[in-house]
């Protein structure tokens, strides 16, 4: 097998034992890139020089017997994330030529565990879309059907793990943004609690929703990367001060005596039915491996949707009200006074989604709409909570789809926003609680595509969703599948 | 019809964007459709629900009063459309 | 038809604090453009605000200070428009659940009494500075410098409970002077530290419901909120009385033309769609905190007058004088640690000392006489080296050059003349000068003992002992 197609922590063993070089590794990766980046398109700014610098300084650190798990190891970063120095577009053209002053948080202890970066990766446009076929810069293509979707928002940090392009991927999930584009590819993608991984240096798309985390090929090299980026930080209000345990300590292969919980509404009207059946099939497996399943309902998810889709535009609109082209990015030219400049600037510069967002997030704040909408959905927003309390309260984690289908065709759903809401309809509630959710794959449609199986937890309990999903992958092999590139 | 062309051009107005005649319609269509969506939270009971604003229940998260050094003001600029002289130069609102 | 004024104040005051509310950039005023600036202070994307504690205390401490409830709980929201001074495109700052509401001032303006209510103080971040072109032409610039975004700022609200331009400024003396005794802001409106904007309206004398209000903004100082509140009440009367109705807008007062004019054609429907800011998470103040600032706070301008009412006996309109602002209490206290004698300080620096200030225009800690000086000086009056008359030129003096009482005194050769002889033989001269008026005197014509006195001051330069030139004159025209 070629190095770029191993996991993080098969490879950290071998640079450990020095049996092989970062700069090996990340040749491959790079070697791998050339051959397939054209047709996927992942990236939206490769770090070729910075990396292999990189690698020359993590193996120096390994000769000298100070490696990190991640030391070596390739990772993409999405281009949401702030890199000091290194061009930061989220995917618009308002900010195709901004380069960040400082480091994200997981920037600098990533930098700080000796990865390589391989470059910033594709995404829809501010982290508004479940396709990335709102980027500025062209959509990703899913590695298992060039013609289909990857999901979205972090689609380009998906893909690239799926398709070998990096070892891991940091990615953002505010209604299932990693979630969903680790179902459509075929691999592992983690979403924290909310607090556990520090938002500071992650460009803002609602905040109290926003999260950042790892897409990885199995659930150890997930949890690897979830000890790297975890912790508190001082310059961020919303993180929680909390130790990181080490989350590979739970990867015990031992689920028996659980308690997992099944919430009849997931499996309500629009889900396909290959996407039941592999999912029903997943849970049985479960349940042979010694958790003990039960029903449990959810009863306010129908509105899950409709919360979100007030909640997160309305603090859409107002973090993106900073895109005026006074202090950075694109500033459209000739403007007749100050008024005109902003007009202009914002209307060419954010694209048609990222506009439709702003357009009703503003509408939902205004005054005479505030309570009817914002209010409202911040009030529906506690009876979801109050829902998981319930189910949490007999329950260890959850088990429900990822998404009702698998990666639809690029282009199918982009003259109907309200259906790409839709299918975000069981990634969006965990949300709004602040849980973790992780998806992984349980299986495939006919047609090749990867199915996802989610796992939710109750706050600050990564532990148990990893462990149950790191006990489902160990016996079983969806993981171990790759798409023919 | 829950928003009219007008109320979408003054939301336009608020957000400070531009939009053609057949965009501001295509709006109209579209915020009309998910708003009308939006409605089935009218049928549910929340007088006495307190909103979450925040996700995690934090509170009282301070920090000291202490001055760190302040970003070189080339890199404060560095990403400026326009910098002069160590300002952001603007186009002046004309009355 | 008579109108009555309703006035309402709004005051922006700069919290002395080190560093900025949200980041820890440095709140020093100056400093070269966007110096005092780092990616959370500009808006730059990702950035995050984490709140400076000493900004929620002193916010105590003006709720505490104007007796006004604090809230247990309060959140920070997000008003939402487009500004180059304003980095993210919302300011933050609190709006359903400030940290206080339903305080009060006291104030006094002549004779009457009055209390004006508050109705909210709250936190918030200050904007930057913008700057422009003259031109008002298309290409014409302005320019944004970011090193006062973020600097903590408390807003205070008043009711719309005065109703004079004088009943104003009293309010707003009363208002800086207890946030400066606080030591949360230094009161300086030249610098922008302590700004603020009016609402006033008319109705007519009676009349319970308040007609429409103006907004007035770019006030710079006492004198010029009171100018700018006299002209739109004569603006509004004149329009009123001519049956016209008065628009509700923002008037900017023009301090060199003496006006107010019209912000028109900046209008746009305010809609500033407050929401609650998830970047920032609830306030929450127990007791315990209340009462261990509370504990530290330093005495208040109307318990310090009280105090020195009561300790020092002195009458309330000196009280109040001297406790008007926190330099001058010390300074008063001061003095009397060196010389014990509350009227005689109190009135010394009421009659001389402020009144040589007010003419330079100068403040108390900027005056070239310091406590210690007037006190020794005091002292000597009491010793007899100088007489009282002659203290106030030396006074003058000391002012003038700064130097101590005994060093003017000597140099000037001022030292009281107590010598009985010399005073003696003085009178003795005048007398002999003047016979005319000592039989005139002697006839009943007692008026003429001022000038016999007068005279004696001039012959002696105003040396001679007052009491000492009264007696021995009484003796010697008895004699003589």
């Amino acid at each position: 097998m070629e190095f770029c197609q191993m996991t993080a922590h098969r490879l950290g063993e071998l640079l450990r034992r020095k049996e092989i070089t970062s700069k090996e590794i990340t040749r491959s990766v790079f070697d791998r890139i050339e051959k397939v980046e054209d047709r996927i398109h992942s990236y939206i700014t490769l770090l070729p020089d910075l990396a292999l610098k990189q690698a020359a300084e993590a193996d120096a650190r390994i000769q000298k017997g100070e490696a990190e798990p991640l030391t070596g190891i390739p990772v993409a970063i999405k281009d949401l994330i702030c890199t000091q120095g290194i061009r930061t577009t989220c995917g618009s053209h308002i900010l195709d030529n901004f380069v960040p002053t400082y480091d994200a948080t997981v920037t600098v202890r990533l930098k700080k565990a000796g990865a390589v970066f391989v470059g910033k990766t594709n995404m829809d446009e501010f982290a508004m879309g479940s396709s990335t076929e709102n980027s500025h810069f062209g959509p990703t293509r899913n590695p298992w059907d060039l013609e289909r979707i990857p999901g979205g928002s972090s689609g380009g940090s998906a893909a690239a793990v799926a398709a070998g392009e990096c070892i891991l991927s940091l990615g953002s999930d505010t209604g299932g943004s990693i979630r969903q584009p680790a179902a459509c590819c075929g691999i592992v993608g983690l979403k924290p609690t909310y607090g556990r991984v520090s938002r500071y240096g992650l460009v803002a798309f609602a905040s109290s929703l926003d999260q950042i985390g790892p897409f990885a090929k199995d659930v150890e090299d997930a949890a690897l990367m979830l000890n790297a980026i975890s912790g508190y930080e001082p310059r961020d209000s919303t993180s929680v001060n909390l130790p990181v345990p080490d989350y590979t300590k739970f990867l015990i292969n031992d689920i028996r005596g659980m308690v997992l919980g099944v919430p009849r509404e997931a499996f309500g009207e629009g889900i396909d039915p290959e996407v039941e059946a592999t999912v029903r099939e997943a849970i049985r497996t479960l349940e042979k491996l010694g958790a003990k399943m039960v029903d449990v309902s959810l009863p306010h998810s129908e509105y899950a949707v409709a919360v979100y889709y007030i909640i997160a535009p309305a603090e859409a609109s107002s973090n993106l009200a900073r895109y005026d082209g006074v202090k950075y990015g694109f500033r459209a030219r000739g403007a007749y006074d100050l008024l005109e400049m902003y007009k202009e600037t914002r209307s060419q510069g954010f694209g048609s989604e990222v506009k439709r967002r702003i357009m009703l997030g503003t509408y939902a704040l205004s005054a005479g709409y505030y309570d009817a909408y914002y209010r409202k959905a911040s009030q529906v927003r506690t009876l979801i909570g109050r829902d998981f309390e319930k189910a949490f309260a007999q329950c260890d984690a959850l088990i429900l789809p990822t998404a009702p289908t698998p990666a639809f065709k690029l282009g199918e759903k982009v003259d109907d926003p309200l259906q790409m809401y839709l299918s975000d309809i069981y990634t969006i509630p965990c949300n709004l609680a602040g849980l973790p959710g992780l998806s992984l794959p349980c299986g495939f449609a006919k047609s090749g595509l990867p199915i996802g199986l989610q796992v939710l937890g109750n706050h600050f309990q990564e532990e148990k969703i990893l462990r149950v999903a790191d006990a489902y992958e160990r016996n079983t092999d969806h993981h171990l599948r790759k798409p023919n590139l | 019809m829950k928003i009219s062309k007008e109320e979408v051009e003054h939301v336009a107005v608020l957000a400070r964007l531009k939009f053609s005649e057949k965009e501001i319609e295509r709006f109209v269509d579209q915020l009309n459709n998910i708003l009308g969506y939006m409605d089935q939270l009218g049928k549910l009971e929340t007088s006495a629900v307190e909103p979450t604003f925040h996700a995690v229940g934090q509170k009282n998260v301070f920090r000291e009063d202490a001055v760190q050094p302040s970003l070189d003001l080339d890199l404060t600029l560095s990403n400026g459309p326009d910098p002069d002289r160590g300002f952001f130069r603007v186009p002046k609102i004309i009355e | 038809m008579e109108y009555e004024p309703v006035i309402g104040l709004e005051v922006h005051a700069q919290m002395l604090t080190r560093s900025k509310i949200f980041c820890a950039c440095s709140t020093a005023f100056g400093g070269d453009p966007n110096t005092h600036a780092c990616p959370v202070c500009t808006g730059q994307p990702g950035s995050l605000p984490v709140l400076n504690q000493k900004v929620v205390e002193y916010t105590i401490r003006a709720a505490l200070a104007t007796h006004g409830a604090i809230a247990p709980y309060s959140l920070f929201a997000r008003k939402n428009y487009f500004y180059p001074d304003l980095p993210k495109g919302y300011q933050i700052s609190q709006y359903e659940l400030p940290l206080s509401s339903a305080g009060f001032v006291d104030i006094q303006v002549d004779e009457d009494k009055k209390r004006i209510g508050i109705i909210r103080i709250h936190m918030e971040e200050d904007a930057g500075k913008l700057m422009h072109d003259l031109s008002t032409e298309r290409g014409a610039h302005s320019y944004v410098d970011f090193n006062r975004t973020g600097v903590p700022l408390i807003e205070i609200v008043s009711a719309p409970e005065m109703h004079t331009p004088e009943e104003a400024a009293a309010y707003l003396r009363k208002l800086r002077s207890i946030l400066m005794f606080l030591d949360i802001c230094d009161g300086n409106m030249e610098e922008g530290s302590f700004r603020c904007d009016a609402n006033i309206s008319l109705r007519p004398k009676g009349q319970k419901t308040l007609g429409v209000k103006t907004e007035l903004k770019n006030m710079n100082s006492f004198r010029n909120v009171q100018r700018a509140l006299d002209y739109e009440i004569r603006r509004q009367t004149a329009l009123l009385d001519q049956g016209e109705r008065i628009l509700q807008e923002t008037r900017l007062w023009d301090a060199a033309r003496g006006v107010t004019s019209s912000m028109r054609g900046k209008e746009e429907a305010h809609d500033y769609r407050y929401f609650p800011d998830p970047d920032l998470v609830p306030i929450v103040v127990d007791p315990e905190w209340i009462a261990a600032i509370k504990a530290g706070l330093p005495e208040l301008p109307d318990t310090k007058k009280e105090r020195f009412i009561r300790e020092y006996g002195i009458p309330e309109y000196d009280a109040e004088v001297l406790t008007s602002s926190k330099p001058l209490a010390n300074y008063y206290e001061a003095c009397l640690q060196v010389y014990a004698k509350p009227k005689i300080v109190s009135n010394w620096i009421m009659s001389e000392l402020l009144r040589e200030l007010k003419r330079d225009e100068r403040e108390i800690e900027e005056g070239p006489v310091p406590a210690q000086n007037l006190a020794e000086m005091l002292k000597l009056i009491d010793e007899g080296l100088i007489s009282g008359k002659i203290a106030k030129s030396v006074f003058e003096e000391m002012y003038r050059t700064g130097k101590k009482a005994e060093e003017v005194v000597k140099e000037k050769g001022w030292v009281q003349v107590t010598d009985t002889s010399a005073i003696e033989k003085s009178i003795e001269e005048i007398l002999a000068k003047n016979p005319k008026e000592v039989e005139e005197y002697k006839k009943g014509k007692e008026k003429l003992f001022g000038f016999f006195v007068g005279q004696v001051m001039k012959a002696t330069q105003g040396k001679a002992n007052p009491q000492l030139v009264n007696e021995l004159l009484k003796k010697n025209l008895m004699v003589s």
